[in-house]
């Protein structure tokens, strides 16, 4: 049985130019211990869907309009305030993207972390600034004591997500949810607040839901991806399939679009146009404006349906067998390849439209 | 800490001079003086009583003799208006009352104020927050001087609760408290509302939901500190006017508060209770100014390491 199984979620925000369907019809489960990677462009309903899980949609303008989420017995969506609160904090835990917002700034670091336990269970606050200080040499540092009596503007970026990772963890979670724990900071301390997370995984055998929009770090950090636009479920795999065989053809664009997976000097490929307009209906598949396969059929509405084994597409043609995204030019790469390309150093700018083509 | 608070306290000094300086010439350029009124006086009687005041003098040796005055010996110099009174007994007897009626006003505003601002922003643009905040615009709009005169009406002449005017009763306090209280009650719960509308949209209130804090310690714990700077800024000023009085106030209960001297001293031409008022007020000004900002370094932990 999986940790946590999502069906038929549906956000709408309700705003003064109309209805903004956040996020539609996302059906998906984590198992125990695994990683799920969330990718989507901005806007592509990834938070969205989290958020809606853990409760922190504002409501309104928020407001979900369908669906389960399931956590062990509990349905998230539909359970009393009460249940909600006793599980947040305590059996789901969540990273946020900036840590230089997300941590109070009037309060001291300690204060912060501990609250979890304090919240959560009959402890008394020594035994909670030990497991604070504990909790911290867990996440890298290790002068707690000095630490916890610290205030957050007194921390670097990264050491604040260590501070809001501990915060997480210290409740030993069987689920965290990480909403792009390292967009906002830079990339030599992104690799390590990844190592971080995948350690402690390891070591507690958390799930992680990992929300992001990078797709060098799902290739190395997840175990099965789902690729969301427009506020659905495009495309879901393991995370090895995602990238060698695309089935859906946003998720072969969007790896058309990683400089670093291109030969060097070519021009790199964008996906036209922009996102479509939530507030409208999307009939058929959101993708349609943009993609370079569509077909008069690609109108009618569609659904995610398994097209190979552990393996859903919501691209009607794929489902139908009409269109093989892998015999399409250029050169798809093995997964090893995929790994060597993000660890590449970036190519040298400025050289783009110099070399002959 | 120390250092911060004595610089601030050196800096105050020059500040309280250029008031000193400015007001008393100010107040010798405008025409008339304490003496000049419809009852005609023969010039010898005119004369002597300038000479008993030092108003014979020359106006900058007038001032040195203020200044020395005031600094040496902290004497704001008899009053030209009430004989044979100094400015400090008169400041001394009327202060204490005003001090009471301005802490129990300021009392009220913050209890009524701050709660109403916390309900109204915890459900934004819902009834619980026009409610309070069409309140609290209504109050901010009636003068003291019709809310005055209409709780008199209500509770005092309709009801019989309270003397209508007076202070000699203990409860003579509550209608001018009321009174002074509902307008600063209104303006505090619309800034409440703004600080705190303001910081329950940061990321760290979500944050906090996230680790499963209940409503109660969410604003109690985490968003109150940060929403209530503003209104400890505006805290500092309203103290310092609302404890020196208000001559609207206590003109319509009839109490023997400092507020009155405000105005009257200016009409008077009471020159040395016109410098007295004015210093007093600058220095309350001043040190109030000075408690909001040690209170804000307390209240807000990035200011503290600066």
């Amino acid at each position: 049985m999986p940790l946590l199984s999502v069906s038929n979620l549906s956000t709408a925000f309700h705003t003064r130019n109309g209805i903004v369907r956040a996020v539609n019809d996302v059906s998906f489960h984590v198992d125990k211990g695994e990683t799920l990677g969330i990718v989507g462009e901005s806007g592509s309903g990834k938070s969205v869907t989290c958020y809606s899980l853990m409760g922190l949609i504002p409501q309104p303008p928020g407001r979900i309009e369908s669906g389960t989420a399931m956590f062990d017995g509990v349905d998230l969506l539909h359970c009393s305030k009460r249940q909600l609160s006793d599980l947040r904090g305590k059996r789901i835990s969540m990273i946020f993207q900036d840590p230089m917002t997300s941590l109070n700034p009037y309060l001291r670091v300690g204060e912060q972390i501990i609250e979890p336990l304090l919240i959560h269970g009959k402890i008394s606050r020594a035994e909670a600034t030990e497991r604070g200080i504990a909790a911290l040499r867990e996440v890298g540092i290790h002068d707690g004591a000095a630490r916890m009596r610290a205030y957050p503007h007194q921390f670097s970026g990264g050491m604040r997500q260590r501070v809001m990772i501990a915060m997480a963890i210290i409740t030993n979670p069987e689920l965290l949810i990480a909403d792009e724990p390292t967009t906002a900071l830079d990339v030599t301390v992104q690799a390590e607040i990844l190592d971080l997370i995948k350690k402690l995984q390891q070591d507690h055998g958390t799930a992680v839901v990992f929300i992001t929009h990078d797709l060098g770090v799902v290739s190395g950090f997840c175990d099965r991806v789902q690729v969301m636009y427009a506020g659905r479920i495009v495309e879901t795999a393991h995370v090895a399939d995602v990238f060698r065989e695309p089935k859906h053809p946003y998720n072969k664009a969007l790896q058309r679009s990683i400089p670093a997976m291109q030969r060097k000097g070519a021009e790199l490929y964008t996906i036209q146009g922009l996102p479509p307009d939530l507030s409208k209906p999307i009939p058929g598949c959101p993708f349609v404006p943009r993609c370079e396969y569509v077909q008069p059929e690609c109108h009618a509405p569609v659904h995610l349906e398994a097209v190979a084994p552990d393996h859903e597409s919501a691209c009607t043609r794929v489902q139908r067998g009409t269109l093989h995204l892998r015999e399409q030019p250029p050169e798809t790469m093995s997964a090893t390849r995929i790994d060597e390309a993000f660890t590449e150093e970036p190519p040298v700018s400025g050289r783009h439209g110099q070399q002959p083509v | 800490m120390f250092k911060f608070i004595a610089r601030r306290l050196l800096e105050t000094i020059p500040v309280l001079l250029i008031i000193i300086t400015g007001s008393f010439f100010l107040m010798h350029a405008a025409p008339g003086g304490p003496f000049d009124s419809e009852r005609r006086v023969t010039p010898e009687i005119q004369r002597n009583l300038e000479a008993h005041y030092g108003l014979n003098k020359p106006l900058h040796r007038q001032y040195l003799d203020y200044l020395g005055r005031l600094v040496l010996h902290g004497d704001f110099g008899p009053s030209f208006k009430y004989s044979n009174r100094t400015v400090n007994e008169l400041i001394g007897e009327s202060l204490p009352v005003s001090l009471r009626l301005g802490m129990y006003g300021m009392i009220i505003a913050l209890v009524i104020g701050v709660t109403a601002g916390i309900i109204a922003s915890l459900r934004p643009n819902t009834a619980t927050d026009y409610v309070p905040m069409t309140l609290a615009m209504t109050g901010i709009c009636l003068p003291t001087f019709v809310l005055g005169p209409l709780l008199v009406l209500l509770f005092a002449m309709k009801l019989k609760w309270f003397n209508p005017s007076g202070w000699y009763d203990p409860t003579d306090a509550v209608l001018p408290s009321l009174t002074l209280g509902i307008y600063y009650a209104a303006y505090l719960a619309r800034l409440t509302r703004g600080g705190m509308l303001e910081v329950l949209s940061q990321d760290y209130i979500r944050t906090a939901r996230a680790k499963g804090a209940s409503e109660w310690r969410v604003v109690l714990k985490h968003a109150l500190r940060g929403g209530l700077l503003p209104v400890v800024s505006f805290l500092g000023p309203a103290l310092a006017g609302i404890i020196s009085g208000s001559f609207v106030v206590e003109s319509i209960f009839q109490i023997p508060g400092l507020g009155r001297y405000f105005v009257t001293a200016a009409f008077n031409r009471d020159y040395t209770m016109v410098m007295g008022t004015v210093i007093f007020f600058a220095v309350l000004i001043v040190a109030f100014n000075l408690l909001v900002d040690v209170v804000q370094v307390w209240l807000n932990p990035r200011l503290r390491f600066q």
